[in-house]
């Protein structure tokens, strides 16, 4: 039994607009296990990324809170710390990589700085061993020539070596656990394979696990052990890797993998299945199954009544009424 | 290639830039150079390659947006460079564009009735108020959007929505051929797959040739009859979409194929071939092949002379050891 080291319990993370309240994550359970890669999956606005700020405690405040649940990291309670607490934990024991790494890395600061910066903050160490331990993660996450790129800035380097130098600022002090939100989202096929195969490769040598947030199947096929799949705020089916893609449960999850087109199939398929409709508006979300508006097999308490979790095979949960 | 309904000749665009203190130095951006190819009557031609290998730029070239710098593109065997600038708006009507972002290139204080009449008001000065309302609601409903939308305005729709709507407004005037930039990247998986069908239906029910310009390798399997490979502004590999797949010639076609993350967890253990290093700048182009700097298969011609394209039968590429 491996031990979850990350639990988060019922989790609700709102944000108090003038328009109304919008429950962008709304009772959520995830765990994550010590060196594994677990994914959060979905499409734009079901919540994956707000799930992410609220681990690290970057819900921007006031307008958005963490109203309920806990995020039970190791034996801490995070949604509890207090913000000095929390600063010691991030960039330490957390830390988290994002899509654009034009837009979160400061422009103004060169690259030595920026990533020798989680040291400066989290160790005692001098400026010449942080200069070197700078010089050997840059070394590790595959930067050429790494003491001459001490002195660049973000614009002098491409769009790859960015999310690299992006990976090493967050993996200077060893974390525990990673958070990479679309880590490889903006980048071309063939320099997202380097940097997946880069995560990959850091992942055993630092001993880090990592949460990956991605709406890409593709991705969650070729790295990561469990998944999760989020839905308008909610989880609605949770699995190991190879479970989820052999047996998708959940129409969700279904439809998405069905509504992808596959590379090279022979005997080309007329038509692409389609999930009908939109995702619900999250200021008014539908009572019951968040996904029945959209879903072939709802029946009348689908509309009614939220469905539980149900185990439907060892470790593959599934929150739909069918299985109920 | 007989009945083709465009091809470019020799089509090159080189972009002067101004950089350094006060923009006294000039720099050449080699955007697009010497494309040779052609695109048959009623048949979908995929133009596919990563950011910065001048696909956008070809596009917007066969389409007169831009002037080339020396070339030609004929439409039905005339160069659309030598047409005045009354023939060339009266051809415009047969060549149409969808747009990426959905987001942009709709004006957000137009209503969609007025975004929809703009063409059929350039166009036919005769049509009257009640024929071109008449014609709108036809085009709503060609796209599969209802009549009130006309009333809206773009903010009030979704990204698929509004993709619709670019799609109607690009069907106005029933164009021969239509060029989709990169038109289902920025959706969802459940909504790109409700647009694609959809272009494949107008594609079948309009006779509409289609250049359809992407990243997106699964896309191309789906929708495309044949695949233009690019790579730094050159055509390296074009033919039929399942011989592509099924057996790249260009060395860079199979790196590109192997780099798509496949959306099935047994397959990840596959060999997976990662190239390394990033796409050189197009201002320094390399000589030779330009793809030597990253070519595994790399001999001393291929740095000093240029492959030129070749064709066996229907398929086509640009190398001096292609992978037979």
């Amino acid at each position: 039994m491996q031990d979850n080291f990350l639990k988060i319990r019922n989790l609700r993370t709102y944000f108090f607009t003038r328009r109304g309240v919008v429950k962008a994550v709304d009772g959520v359970d995830i765990e994550a296990k010590r060196g594994k890669l677990t994914a959060l999956v979905g499409e734009s606005g079901c919540g994956k990324s707000v799930t992410g700020l609220s681990i690290m405690g970057l819900i921007p405040s006031p307008v958005g809170k963490i109203v309920e649940g806990e995020i039970l990291f190791e034996d801490k309670d995070l949604a509890k710390l207090s913000y000095k607490e929390m600063a010691d934990l991030r960039g330490k024991d957390i830390s988290m990589i994002f899509q654009e790494p034009m837009t979160s890395l400061n422009p103004v600061l060169t690259i030595g700085h920026q990533v020798g910066e989680p040291l400066r903050i989290h160790s005692s160490l001098s400026p010449e061993e942080i200069t070197e331990r700078v010089l050997s993660i840059l070394d590790l996450v595959g930067i050429p020539e790494p003491r001459s790129r001490l002195k660049s800035y973000p614009h002098q380097l491409s769009g790859g070596m960015r999310q690299r130098v992006m990976i090493a600022m967050a993996m200077i002090c060893g974390p525990k656990l990673l958070i990479a939100d679309e880590p490889t989202t903006a980048l071309d096929v063939t320099i997202q394979a380097q940097i997946l195969d880069l995560m990959l490769e850091l992942m055993k040598k630092i001993n880090t696990s990592i949460i990956l947030i991605t709406h890409d199947l593709g991705v969650v096929a070729e790295v990561c052990d469990e998944v999760n799949v989020m839905y308008a705020g909610k989880i609605v089916e949770k699995s190991d890797v190879f479970s989820i893609f052999d047996n998708p449960s959940h129409p969700y999850t279904w439809g998405l993998l069905r509504s992808i087109p596959r590379i090279g199939k022979k005997g080309k398929a007329k038509k692409l299945y389609t999930i009908k409709g939109v995702v619900p508006n999250l200021l008014d979300p539908p009572s019951g199954c968040r996904f029945a508006d959209r879903c072939d097999k709802a029946r009348d308490i689908c509309r009614e009544e939220e469905p539980p979790f149900t185990t439907i095979e060892e470790g593959h949960f599934v929150k739909c009424w069918l299985f109920a | 290639m007989e009945n083709a309904l465009i091809s470019t000749k020799n089509l090159t665009k080189i972009f002067h830039l101004s950089t350094g203190p006060l923009g006294r130095k000039k720099v050449f951006v080699h955007a697009v150079e010497n494309v040779n190819i052609d695109i048959a009557s009623r048949e979908t031609l995929a133009l596919v390659g990563e950011s910065g290998c001048g696909k956008t730029t070809l596009g917007r070239l066969i389409l007169r947006l831009i002037e080339p710098t020396k070339g030609e593109v004929l439409f039905k065997g005339e160069n659309i460079f030598s047409l005045d600038r009354e023939r060339m708006r009266s051809l415009r009507r047969d060549m149409q564009i969808i747009f990426q972002d959905p987001y942009a290139s709709l004006d957000p204080r137009m209503r969609i009735l007025d975004i929809l009449a703009e063409p059929l008001k350039t166009h036919n000065k005769d049509m009257s108020k009640r024929e071109i309302v008449e014609r709108v609601k036809e085009l709503l409903s060609v796209v599969g959007l209802q009549e009130f939308v006309m009333s809206g305005f773009p903010h009030q729709f979704s990204g698929g929505q509004r993709q619709r709507i670019g799609i109607a407004r690009a069907l106005a005037l029933n164009p021969e051929f239509i060029v989709c930039d990169e038109a289902v990247s920025a959706l969802d998986v459940s909504i790109r797959a409700q647009i694609l069908n959809l272009l494949m239906d107008l594609k079948e029910r309009f006779n509409l040739t289609l250049l359809f310009i992407t990243h997106d390798l699964s896309v191309v399997s789906f929708i495309s009859d044949r695949i233009g490979v690019m790579y730094l502004g050159k055509c390296v590999e074009i033919g039929p979409t399942a011989d592509i797949f099924d057996h790249p010639l260009h060395p860079y076609t199979l790196f590109l194929l192997s780099a798509v993350p496949i959306p099935d967890p047994h397959a990840r253990d596959r060999a997976k071939l990662i190239l390394e290093g990033d796409i050189p700048s197009p201002v320094n182009v390399p000589s030779g092949c330009r793809f030597h700097t990253r070519c595994p298969y790399l001999r001393d011609v291929c740095v000093s002379e240029e492959p030129q394209m070749q064709y066996i039968g229907n398929r086509g590429f640009a190398c001096h050891f292609p992978l037979y």
